[in-house]
């Protein structure tokens, strides 16, 4: 079998040559575009994330605060003393392991238990570590104190991103892809083949979970003093969740086309109703619920059949004049 | 008679205090083809449940080949080489045809990928009678072809034992010669196979033997047509009447 195909090799250099352009930002802009960029570039990874995991088997995971918060807090207690990509290998080790034993002990269960759960898991984590700084620390956060800029973390985003794709590229066309699809199919006949379906999803929330756990460590310096209730944000999961469900989960670039127009909308509503952006969050998930169950992505898939039997129409009637 | 590759000891299942399936023994020869047969809801439905994993036993044994899967998970028990089609026919439908029967063969008992599993799902497209199909979607596939294709994914595993749930519950005549004939092959090929059946033309013409059930318990095993002939037997399916 040949690595790539002709389409593949195509597409790889396509995405090759945005990364590039894409990555030439911060040499034009060091304001208020660099910095809505971050914001879309982190969102991409972290809603591209979860969509490894939640795209195939449909469980709706809010657990992103707890996994982000976990790098958070990786960077924020090691900066002093330890070299920072090895603090990226360690956040992504911790959440990793975290996202292993929630996986062992929630994928059994089904449906709304599993979110609830999560939710839950995000809010205990966040309670856990406060205890343990009121109690064995003299201040309630922890400063990070870094030589990165706006533009590093950028880059280490962009970075990630590449990354993330090119990891959810490899898993769907690997066995532990295909085991995903026939889960999301039918978890019967997955069994019955022979998939250890809890064993394929555990490894995906892992990978999903490492991932969650590094873009909070590449983001930790932009806090500079990081307290639980910015590193574990709850909004950051329900967030992920959106704009991931907006772009849709099908395909492993869907999730982008949620992000880039919801960041935008949201940074638009904060500036002008910064009292109201809860109230416009909600609205905004009934609207995606109501008129795009199957996200942009599933609009544009609609478009596209739409065109390919238009042309077969004309064509037909091109044949028989 | 050659050595049994499967057999059950004293396999039982209760639901509460339902007991679906009663203190079951009987075992499947190498390369046997056995009918499962009883009136509905008698219990033959949840035996196979039992012998893929999809269920545990209550208690009881079941061994293939001489060790124990009773209780085992599903997935385990695919891959030591029991595979299945289901009563109400189970296809993926976001995949291809082929896919489907690629499916079959990957994680089990055949653990294939990559170019060569697609050359082998496309020769068992072509046996079930699917041939050149594989690219077809299956939501707009009838029944049988439905059908077929489930058979082919089971197949793909290369099955020591293959579990067939009333896989010709629904088909019309000429369609129910083509599965009887169909299952002749697989028979004269050396599956050893368990078929759950209320078609009894197809018991009959088929079958090497038979174990009928009733309320969950066995009420004869032997020859089809002595079996098939035993007044407990149509007392069970039709009622003292009758007997």
């Amino acid at each position: 079998m040949t690595w790539l195909n002709e389409k593949e090799r195509r597409i790889a250099g396509f995405a090759a040559i945005a990364f590039g352009v894409v990555a030439l930002l911060p040499l034009v802009d060091q304001g208020y575009y660099l910095s809505i960029s971050v914001n879309i570039v982190m969102y991409v990874v972290l809603c591209t994330a979860w969509t490894l995991f939640s795209g195939p088997t449909h469980y709706i995971s809010l657990a992103t605060a707890a996994f982000f918060g976990i790098g958070t807090y990786t960077v924020a207690l090691g900066i002093d003393t330890v070299p920072f990509p090895l603090l990226l290998v360690i956040a992504a080790l911790a959440s990793g392991l975290l996202a292993c034993v929630v996986g062992i002990a929630t994928l059994r269960l089904s449906g709304i238990y599993f979110v609830i759960f999560t939710l839950g898991l995000a809010e205990l984590v966040r309670q856990v570590v406060t205890w343990l700084q009121t109690n064995f620390s003299s201040s309630l956060g922890l400063y990070v104190f870094t030589d990165f800029g706006e533009k590093h973390i950028y880059w280490m985003l962009l970075g990630l991103a590449a990354i993330v794709y090119i990891t959810g590229w490899l898993i769907n066309r690997s066995r532990l892809g295909f085991a995903m699809q026939i889960i999301g199919n039918d978890e019967t006949v997955a069994k019955h083949v022979g998939i250890d379906t809890a064993r394929a999803k555990v490894i995906l929330f892992i990978i999903s979970g490492a991932f969650i756990g590094i873009v909070g460590a590449i983001l930790a310096p932009r806090f500079s003093y990081v307290q639980p209730p910015s590193a574990f944000n709850p909004m950051i999961s329900f967030q992920v969740v959106i704009m991931a469900l907006l772009g849709g989960t099908k395909r492993i670039w869907g999730p982008l086309l949620g992000v880039i127009p919801f960041t935008i909308l949201f940074d638009q509503v904060t500036a002008y109703f910064p009292n109201h952006t809860s109230f416009v969050i909600g609205i905004a998930f009934m609207a995606i619920v109501y008129l795009l169950p199957q996200g942009v992505l599933g609009r544009l898939e609609d478009l596209g059949r739409l065109r390919k039997r238009f042309r077969m129409v004309s064509a037909e009637e091109g044949n028989n004049p | 008679m050659s050595a049994a590759i499967l057999s059950l000891d004293h396999a039982t299942k209760a639901f509460g205090g339902l007991i679906a399936v009663n203190d079951l023994s009987f075992s499947l020869q190498d390369g046997e083809l056995l009918g499962l047969i009883g009136p509905n809801g008698s219990g033959k439905t949840t035996v196979l449940n039992l012998i893929s994993g999809a269920l545990k036993p209550t208690s009881g044994s079941i061994s293939l080949g001489g060790s124990e899967i009773a209780g085992q998970p599903a997935h385990k028990i695919a891959r030591l080489g029991i595979a299945r089609t289901f009563q109400l026919v189970r296809i993926l439908p976001s995949l291809t045809a082929e896919q489907n029967v690629v499916a079959g063969g990957v994680f089990g008992h055949v653990r294939g990928w990559g170019v060569e599993a697609h050359e082998r799902a496309r020769a068992l497209l072509e046996r079930v009678g699917l041939g050149g199909r594989g690219d077809s979607p299956t939501s707009s596939m009838t029944y049988i072809d439905q059908k077929r294709l489930e058979l082919a994914r089971a197949l793909a595993a290369n099955p020591q034992v293959l579990l067939l749930d009333e896989w010709l519950a629904g088909l019309n005549p000429s369609e129910l010669k083509i599965g009887i004939d169909l299952i002749r092959e697989l028979r004269n090929d050396g599956i050893s196979i368990i078929m759950v059946e209320h078609v009894m033309d197809a018991i009959r013409s088929l079958c090497d033997r038979c174990v009928v059930m009733s309320s969950g318990l066995k009420i004869a095993d032997g020859d089809v047509h002595r079996v098939l002939a035993d007044p407990e037997v149509i007392r069970a399916y039709l009622g003292d009447d009758h007997a």
